[in-house]
């Protein structure tokens, strides 16, 4: 019964397998992105970023039709030049970062439809483009555990300057001139997650997994260390229920991944040691006794 | 826009623009006056642009609004094709809700000639809801569907009209339209009965097909062939993990032989689909939109011919 429910849909099925392959490996890779993405008060930043990959990635199609690598290659390179556009702006203006950056997402997003177009009015692309958990295919697993592989080592390098950072942003550009070197890192990191996820999982599900398990592990701990750990756990739980989810109640497969992800979220919210009921009640009562 | 397509003299303006298009197309040779007494013909899609220049031959001048290997159900109309439209005698399009923009692009351009629906008098069908891999989805299409043209019996009938219509904004070249038709359907006939004929030798059981998008649904009845489409009728609705794996579970308790990717679609799930079921894909074939011209199916019939050839063998005939 329980095995029926919950092992069976993956032990029969190869592409339930591959689907939570896929979308488990996301979350380890861009849940603690995503964690430093809240912590650093980016957290639309990836939102406007997976607009900004679109030129690059319709671009990688129009050259050399439906094949990952250049597609990928493509998005990576216009979702980075949009980060240090941002960027450089807002180093020398007095426009702040968040600005520039809805500046610069909103040009390429005009420019990505823009190429699309030019394809004919073909509408796959967009498919094309934005992969679905459910075929994923070989490359496309191989693009993931890559995107992982370097995500993971990446952030391990620059772990500790971006946690100063993240603590107080003017220590280490007074110590060192390293600050902008790890922002623009860690930028890299963002779009590089951003990339691998929508090529394989599509738009929703690479943004969704990467801010919503961050934002709800907030609720439960402190620690930069122990919310990125709990964040990559309920990332995890997400992808497997919400493919059951998907698989019992004939749900479309991204959708239900992130609406999980958003129910363990409000659950947090309401419920986390550090929500709604628990945060405000505990002062008060300090205060009455 | 609207004001500026109105009035006469925007009219004429526009016109002269809309030649080039047409040249473009490679159906138009001359814009010289000499041929100014053609028939400017709009048409919604690249199947119904063929049918037209099949039955309008020398007379008309064809512009297809939605060209090969696009999507005709999504499509979003661009300024050229208003200027198209001003500019045009008449103006074909399948109906049935296939093209959901198309009341659109009339009102906004101010078009005032005939609207030619082909499907006005085809027995149409009700959308296929049998196939269990779409039943929570919604569609785009109301309550018919519209692909009628996989049917070669409702392509005689799609010729027969536009021949009519043809002959209503042209009569000095009305027995060339209706000669025309006449050839034409006859062919469309002989395909039609060599499918037929070919389809009789393979066994009911096997006669069953995975494609990416519901557009077989009138081939299916007119040759007896059952279609199965992981996704819904509409090409953007996302599948769930239970459609898939409903499909892979009747393709292996059926056998079922023959997997296509259609011209339009993202082939990556039906991919997936077979190297789970270890059935090998068929190729692709043309539901809704014709190839490029050096492409496999740059016509109609080029079209049918070669879904069949494609169809048969993968279910075990010839």
């Amino acid at each position: 019964m329980i095995w029926d429910y919950f092992i069976s849909p993956f032990a029969e099925f190869a592409f339930m397998r591959r689907a939570l392959a896929g979308a488990v490996i996301l979350a380890i890779s861009a849940g603690p992105v995503g964690v430093f993405l809240m912590f650093r008060r980016m957290s639309l930043a990836g939102d406007a970023m997976s607009h900004a990959i679109l030129p690059g990635a319709a671009a990688g199609f129009l050259v050399s039709g439906l094949a990952i690598v250049p597609m990928t290659l493509g998005g990576f390179a216009a979702g980075l030049i949009v980060a240090l556009l941002a960027g450089l702006v807002s180093r020398l203006t007095a426009q702040r970062e968040d600005t520039s950056l809805a500046a610069f997402y909103l040009i390429s997003l005009a420019l990505g439809v823009l190429l699309v177009s030019l394809k004919g009015s073909n509408v796959d692309l967009m498919h094309v483009l934005f992969g679905t958990v459910l075929a994923l295919n070989d490359d496309a697993l191989i693009l993931i555990g890559g995107v992982a592989t370097v995500s993971l080592v990446g952030l391990a390098l620059i772990w500790r300057p971006l946690f100063a950072e993240c603590l107080d942003p003017t220590f280490l550009s007074s110590v060192s001139r390293a600050g902008q070197r790890v922002h623009l890192i860690f930028l890299a990191l963002v779009v590089l997650n951003l990339v691998g996820g929508f090529q394989a999982l599509g738009t929703l599900l690479a943004v969704g997994l990467m801010m919503l398990p961050a934002a709800a592990a907030r609720f439960w701990v402190r620690s930069l260390e122990a919310v990125v750990g709990l964040a990559v756990l309920m990332g995890v739980a997400s992808a497997y229920l919400g493919l059951l989810l998907s698989y019992h109640w004939s749900a479309a497969s991204g959708p239900a991944i992130i609406l999980v992800a958003g129910a363990i979220y409000l659950g947090s919210l309401v419920f986390g040691r550090r929500g709604l009921l628990f945060s405000r009640t505990r002062p008060l009562r300090h205060r009455i006794a | 826009m609207k004001n500026l397509l109105a009035s006469r003299s925007g009219q004429t303006i526009l016109r002269r623009l809309v030649r080039p298009t047409a040249i473009g197309l490679g159906f138009a040779l001359a814009a010289s006056p000499a041929l100014a007494a053609e028939v400017n013909v709009v048409a919604s899609f690249s199947i119904l642009g063929d049918l037209v220049q099949q039955v309008g031959g020398e007379h008309v001048a064809v512009t297809v609004i939605v060209g090969p290997n696009a999507d005709t159900h999504v499509y979003e109309p661009k300024p050229a094709d208003a200027v198209s439209l001003a500019g045009a005698d008449l103006f074909v399009v399948n109906g049935l809700g296939f093209e959901g923009w198309m009341e659109r692009l009339v009102e906004a351009t101010g078009y005032a000639g005939q609207v030619v629906v082909v499907s006005d008098s085809i027995v149409t069908h009700a959308m296929a809801e049998e196939g269990a891999a779409h039943e929570e989805e919604g569609h785009d299409h109301g309550e018919t569907d519209p692909h009628a043209w996989q049917d070669l019996q409702n392509g005689v009938v799609y010729v027969r009209a536009i021949a009519e219509a043809l002959c209503s904004v042209d009569r000095g070249s009305c027995a060339d339209f209706t000669a025309n038709a006449d050839a034409y359907a006859a062919k469309l006939v002989a395909l039609d009965a060599d499918i037929k004929a070919r389809l009789a030798d393979v066994p009911e059981a096997k006669r069953k097909v995975i494609t990416t998008h519901d557009a077989f649904d009138y081939f299916g009845t007119a040759y007896g062939v059952t279609f199965l489409a992981p996704e819904g009728i509409s090409t953007d609705a996302e599948p769930s993990a239970s459609d898939v794996a409903r499909l892979i579970r009747q393709i292996k308790a059926d056998g079922v032989t023959a997997l296509f990717v259609e011209n339009m679609s993202d082939g990556r799930l039906v991919q997936q689909i077979g190297d789970e079921t270890g059935v090998t894909l068929g190729g692709e074939l043309f539901a809704d939109a014709l190839s490029e011209a050096d492409g496999p199916a740059a016509t109609y019939l080029d079209m049918f011919k070669h879904n069949a050839d494609l169809l048969i063998p993968a279910m075990g005939g010839k």
